[in-house]
């Protein structure tokens, strides 16, 4: 498989064509914004919380195929997980993006596996990593907006 | 769907002398003779360099390098004598008769602070008014955004019209007896609009006399002849690095008058004359802004950038990239779905084309492109404020120099069709 089509797996596009749970909520418990100032990718993050469980979570936003699909396959994937094993999950997840997860292990992401191969494209871990990183805000309950500017090797924006 | 926009011609656009066919200057730069694969499309990021820049770099480094204006030594006086050779240089290719009015800076932003701090904070009054427009690099925005902020004066927008150009009627109305500072871009680093800076000149003397006009030339010097006295503004601020030179050195032309009454905004070792216990006496020009052991192998680079630019003549390059320009916006509008912003009238328009295309984000494409070894820049340029008038969270952007070849533009049309079949 090229890089390209590795990272590009019709997974990926499919969820970009057609994002899942991408929908305002009302009645949310918790709503987070996350910026990528770097390629302008936007999203905001919806979750209602039953107890220590995700009982729903969506999203919307506007961002390239990766940050996209990215929200939609982990919406898909956290939505019924208890909060313990969401985090578990975003740590495995960042260990897959940024290569620190064996190749072997990745069988054990479930769909989620389809963004593995962000890992050979160090620049893109910081759409890929988004979504985790505004659901991770949420659930800790810390502030209202995060930023992956700083995830990934440095870049600055250019002229 | 969209109308098929007129796009004027090479031919109506050059002078009759002008050469056509593109030449290709590829081996002067090494990184471009070495990797073959390469298709750099982003030099409004960054340009390339040839060796004849390197080489003088290396050559300063390796027989002249010392402390400048220090050691009472003959190799300190050498370097010293480079750095002076190398002002003088600049300033000649920018049409500055009077070479320590060019400061050399790291670089437009750099020298865009150096106005808005040096100048603004100390002019600038609650009720002053600062004319930017919808069209300015972050460079040209932020610092006079947060000089209203700090002084209490009102920051107006100048509105563009639908095709990226200012719009010149609104222009007029927002100049008023109160506004203090007009600063503009010469060339749009996102859209590739070329400003009437002389006709915005004559609007601000007219309706603002106590104006002073500040111009981002960071686009504008690398590709078009530019003479500091012929576009009349008050400061010209510009980046090495982009017109072949090495990143961290740049400058800021000033009008002499203006440069003597703005007291230093870096304090340290070369800007001072004397310094008392209780009180210190500035440098004369352009050592007063200029604080600190000076960028000399830079300067000394950009200088040989600029005999190398001289060597093709800035006319000839403006020729290559409206031929390349023209391609690129050609091949591009014939794809279904392509979109592409700012002036069709190539009179108009610098080698940049911004552009989106229906269905892929723009990084999306970036990457699809990068693994042809097509380099373009996905992003809002610095230009926030910009996408936001263009409603858009981002573009693709392409962009020409002198050794872009038409077998660059032939790798981006493609990689654009391969990238549409891929997010089909």
């Amino acid at each position: 498989m090229s890089n390209l089509e590795a990272l590009y797996q019709e997974v990926i596009l499919d969820h970009n064509r057609k994002p899942r749970n991408f929908r305002e909520m009302e009645n949310a418990d918790r709503r987070v914004e996350g910026r990528n100032p770097l390629c302008g990718d936007e999203l905001t993050l919806w979750l209602r919380l039953d107890g220590n469980r995700v009982s729903d979570i969506s999203f919307k936003g506007s961002g390239c195929a990766v940050s996209k699909s990215s929200a939609s396959l982990m919406t898909s994937t956290v939505k019924g997980k208890t909060v313990d094993e969401t985090m578990t999950l975003f740590d495995r997840f960042h260990d897959m993006i940024t290569g620190k997860l064996p190749e072997a292990d990745r069988a054990s992401m479930g769909s989620l596996a389809a963004l593995g191969g962000v890992s050979r494209f160090p620049i893109r871990v910081k759409c890929a990593s988004l979504a985790w990183h505004a659901l991770k805000s949420a659930l800790e309950g810390e502030g209202n907006s995060v930023s992956t500017e700083h995830e990934g090797p440095p870049q600055t924006e250019g002229a | 769907m969209k109308a098929k926009p007129h796009v004027s011609t090479v031919r109506e656009t050059l002078p009759r002398t002008a050469r056509i066919e593109p030449k290709s200057r590829r081996s002067d730069f090494p990184i471009l003779a070495t990797r073959l694969d390469l298709h750099y499309l982003d030099s409004a990021a960054t340009s390339q360099k040839p060796s004849a820049v390197l080489d003088a770099m290396r050559q300063y480094y390796e027989n002249d390098n010392a402390n400048p204006h220090r050691g009472a030594y003959e190799l300190s006086a050498r370097a010293t004598q480079r750095y002076q050779d190398a002002r003088e240089r600049v300033a000649d290719f920018l049409g500055v008769i009077d070479a320590p009015t060019l400061i050399f800076t790291r670089g437009t932003t750099e020298a865009i602070n150096l106005v808005a701090t040096a100048w603004g904070r100390s002019t600038l009054r609650k009720g002053d008014e600062i004319l930017i427009t919808g069209m300015e690099h972050h460079a040209n925005f932020v610092p006079w955004q947060q000089l209203a902020l700090v002084t209490g004066a009102k920051l107006r927008i100048c509105e563009l019209t639908s095709d990226g150009r200012i719009d010149l009627e609104q222009y007029r109305k927002l100049l008023r007896s109160k506004t203090k500072v007009a600063a503009f871009s010469h060339v749009s680093n996102a859209l590739g609009t070329i400003n009437p800076v002389r006709e915005l000149v004559a609007l601000v003397q007219e309706h603002s006399p106590h104006a002073i006009t500040v111009c981002d030339g960071a686009q504008s010097a690398p590709h078009m002849r530019v003479q500091f006295g012929e576009l009349g503004v008050d400061f010209f601020a510009f980046s090495g690095h982009k017109m072949l030179g090495p990143m961290g050195i740049g400058g800021l032309v000033g009008k002499r008058e203006l440069l003597e009454q703005m007291a230093p905004y870096q304090m340290g070792g070369d800007m001072i004359d004397f310094v008392g216990d209780d009180r210190t006496t500035w440098n004369v020009l352009p050592h007063k802004f200029e604080a600190g052991t000076p960028n000399v192998a830079d300067a000394v680079g950009l200088a040989a950038a600029c005999d190398y630019l001289d060597g093709i003549g800035m006319d000839a390059i403006r020729s290559h990239e409206l031929v390349l320009l023209e391609m690129i916006i050609n091949r591009l509008s014939a794809v279904e779905g392509v979109r592409i912003y700012g002036p069709m009238d190539l009179a108009q328009r610098s080698g940049v084309v911004s552009f989106t295309v229906e269905g892929i984000h723009p990084h999306d494409l970036s990457t699809v492109l990068d693994q042809d070894g097509v380099c373009i820049r996905a992003g809002h340029h610095c230009a926030q404020p910009l996408m936001r008038r263009l409603d858009v969270p981002a573009t693709a952007r392409a962009s020409v120099y002198l050794y872009n070849e038409p077998a660059d533009v032939d790798a981006l049309v493609r990689g654009v069709e391969r990238a549409k079949v891929m997010f089909r």
